[in-house]
């Protein structure tokens, strides 16, 4: 097991440059999960660690050692693609031990480190078969079985879940996690879906266009969203941003007035943006007056699509809230919510900076 | 009548509509032309060939049927046994240098070199130009008195002091027929090996590699079992046109040096058309059959599905 060290790595395909300067600390043992928008250069340096693209500028190290001129097959690492890459023409067992195989391990050696991998993912009665046999989980956990039994130092997994229906995807997130838990191996993992990130990593990278925007724990990213693309990009369903200006001790948008959270700029000149999760905002008699558009139950809790009167709102988005209460009302009905103060978030608009 | 009360309506079907809608006999009307073709220009002009080949016909004249007098004579023909000989060899080798060099080809235009598209384009010529014209090109490079080879290397380069004789000699005729064949032949090995592999996803190759391959390796347990389906097509396409090769044999050679070069192509129309021997002729066509069938054979079984390619491919 090791240390992952990114320091100020660029990537450039030409003159075209992918990744800007990235900086991140991955622990010994740790599951670090790097997630963004397509385009924002997480695959591409998920596949910099590994070897697969060469590094512009910047070092990666694993552990003490700088791989940067390090061969792929050197770096003992070990790689879960986003279509598997299993070897179609061998068999389970034959995709596994290949490794082992070009390493010259004895057959003794390469049996029981297959046999225990495949016991670990419960692919043993499957060992003779061909991928093709094989139902999309079966395929991903013969990928992490070729990355098991070579015991690496690092574990590297490119989107892995993806190509998979929803059911299976999130029975597939536990068994991963679970499966770091029990080899405690260093774990870089690429996604692009938030949820992944939150459920499964120790540690969040959060990437947007060639940067890193903010690097934390899941709850920390959630709780306290350094700027407005990481506020909008955490969280299900997304942070409700409304566009406003701070005048006397509250948020106004158009006719409609937000109360502050504590701590708030209240000096702060400019346009300001609001952010309140659906989650944490509640019915009140007292509360500001939105108009339901459409109320969408989903049994454990009820969304409501909804219109603050004239409040803008940040792009093309409507107000949505969580609530857990049933809601009869039907569109067109008015509702009175309000926000938890505590757990308002503002941003600069023309920075997206956090300012509170 | 407004949108609102608007119904598409439905007429019923006519016979004829409905006999068009009953599966087994669209299945029968569609297949009929192909099957009318195959035996009118397939079945007809086979089945006379092999009935000819039991008479002693002659261009002229109405044949006997001769039962197998035909083919015995032909067991003692020396030129013929010659030009089974030539076949075999001419197929052998030539298939052997062509897919040595077209796989080695389809692999270098597989990876990133400059003017690929350019390259690619390029190698397709030999295919595209007519083979009359290609054999009458290699004609004049194998001239004893004008070969563009012997000019560079006696009158320029001084690495020989005399001519060589290409076509004069039984095995250098036999040589330089088989490098036109290869020559001809490797555009079509080299474009099917490369469509082969670009179907292999680059991402095996990557993970081969992560799994510790040197690019020898990830050719022998990667590229080489992967192309086999596609290898075991083209070889039998390439094995059938070069076992019945006739036009680039017959414009070059027509057979010669004293019928040392003949396959049994050029030997079944030399004695059939010119030599007016159509029965003759006809029998050496026949006994190509066994030879095709066996290849066709093998590529039945060759071409069968492996035991990996089944299943579903569905991610």
């Amino acid at each position: 097991m090791a240390t992952v060290s990114i320091r100020a790595v660029r990537k450039a395909f030409g003159s075209h440059e992918v990744l800007h300067g990235v900086d991140v600390e991955v622990a010994d043992g740790e599951f670090v999960i790097l997630v963004g928008p397509s385009g924002c250069g997480k695959s591409t340096l998920l596949r910099m660690i590994a070897g697969l693209e060469n590094i512009t500028r910047g070092d990666i190290a694993i552990g003490d050692r700088v791989v940067n001129n390090v061969a792929p097959k050197e770096r003992d690492i070990a790689m879960v693609f986003q279509n598997y890459a299993l070897y179609p023409h061998m068999t389970v067992r034959d995709n596994m031990a290949f490794s082992l195989l070009l390493a010259k391990a004895p057959k003794q050696v390469i049996d029981e480190k297959v046999g225990r991998a495949a016991s670990i993912l419960g692919l043993t009665p499957y060992l003779d078969r061909y991928p093709r046999q094989l139902s999309g989980g079966q395929r991903q956990r013969v990928a992490m079985g070729r990355a098991i039994v070579r015991d690496p130092q690092v574990f590297l997994f490119d989107e892995p879940l993806s190509n998979l229906d929803a059911k299976l995807r999130v029975a597939m997130r536990a068994e991963i996690k679970d499966l770091h838990q029990r080899l405690g191996t260093t774990t870089v993992y690429v996604t692009h879906d938030q949820i992944e990130a939150m459920t499964m990593a120790d540690k969040i990278v959060v990437m947007n266009s060639g940067n890193v925007e903010q690097i934390g724990a899941p709850l920390e990213l959630y709780d306290r969203p350094a700027n407005l693309f990481v506020a909008g990009f955490i969280g299900s369903p997304a942070m409700n941003f409304v566009r406003g200006r701070i005048e006397g001790g509250s948020l106004r948008s158009g006719s409609v007035s937000f109360p502050l959270p504590p701590g708030a700029p209240a000096g702060h000149t400019g346009d300001v943006i609001y952010g309140i999760r659906p989650e944490h905002l509640r019915l009140d008699p007292q509360g500001i007056a939105a108009s339901i558009v459409v109320v969408e139950p989903t049994g454990s809790e009820t969304q409501v699509i909804m219109k603050f009167g004239d409040a803008t709102m940040l792009g093309e988005t409507r107000p949505v809230g969580a609530f857990r209460e049933r809601i009869a009302d039907t569109p067109g009905a008015t509702l009175h919510v309000s926000p938890d103060t505590s757990l308002v978030h503002l941003f600069d608009e023309a920075t997206g900076a956090r300012l509170n | 009548m407004d949108a609102s009360t608007w119904k598409p309506s439905r007429a019923e079907p006519s016979w004829l509509a409905r006999l068009f809608d009953y599966k087994p006999f669209l299945i029968f009307i569609c297949l009929l032309p192909a099957i009318g073709l195959l035996l009118a220009f397939l079945t007809y002009p086979l089945g006379l060939g092999i009935y000819l080949a039991f008479t002693d016909t002659e261009i002229g004249g109405n044949g006997e049927w001769v039962g197998l007098e035909n083919f015995i004579s032909l067991l003692d023909d020396r030129i013929f046994i010659t030009s089974v000989w030539n076949t075999l060899f001419y197929t052998f080798t030539a298939t052997v240098l062509k897919f040595a060099l077209g796989l080695w080809l389809a692999l270098l235009l597989n990876h990133h070199i400059p003017f690929k598209s350019f390259l690619r384009a390029i190698i397709l010529l030999p295919y595209i130009t007519p083979t009359v014209l290609s054999a009458i090109a290699f004609w004049w490079i194998y001239d004893p008195q004008f070969s563009i080879i012997s000019y560079v290397l006696v009158d320029r380069l001084h690495i020989l002091d005399h001519y060589i004789d290409f076509l004069g000699t039984p095995w250098a005729a036999r040589w330089s027929l088989i490098v036109a064949n290869v020559w001809r032949g490797i555009p079509f090995v080299a474009i099917t090996l490369l469509a082969g592999l670009q179907t292999i996803s680059p991402s095996l190759y990557e993970a081969a590699l992560l799994d510790g391959a040197s690019p020898w390796q990830s050719f022998r347990h990667i590229t080489s079992p992967l192309l086999m389906p596609i290898l075991a097509i083209v070889m039998t396409f390439s094995v059938l046109f070069t076992f019945t090769d006739f036009q680039l044999v017959y414009a070059i050679t027509r057979g010669g040096p004293i019928n040392s070069t003949h396959l049994m192509a050029t030997l079944a129309f030399q004695r059939g058309i010119p030599g007016a021997q159509l029965g003759e002729g006809a029998a050496i066509a026949v006994a190509m059959i066994p030879f095709l069938v066996f290849a066709t054979l093998f590529s039945y079984y060759a071409l069968g599905r492996r035991k990996w390619q089944q299943g579903s491919d569905n991610d």
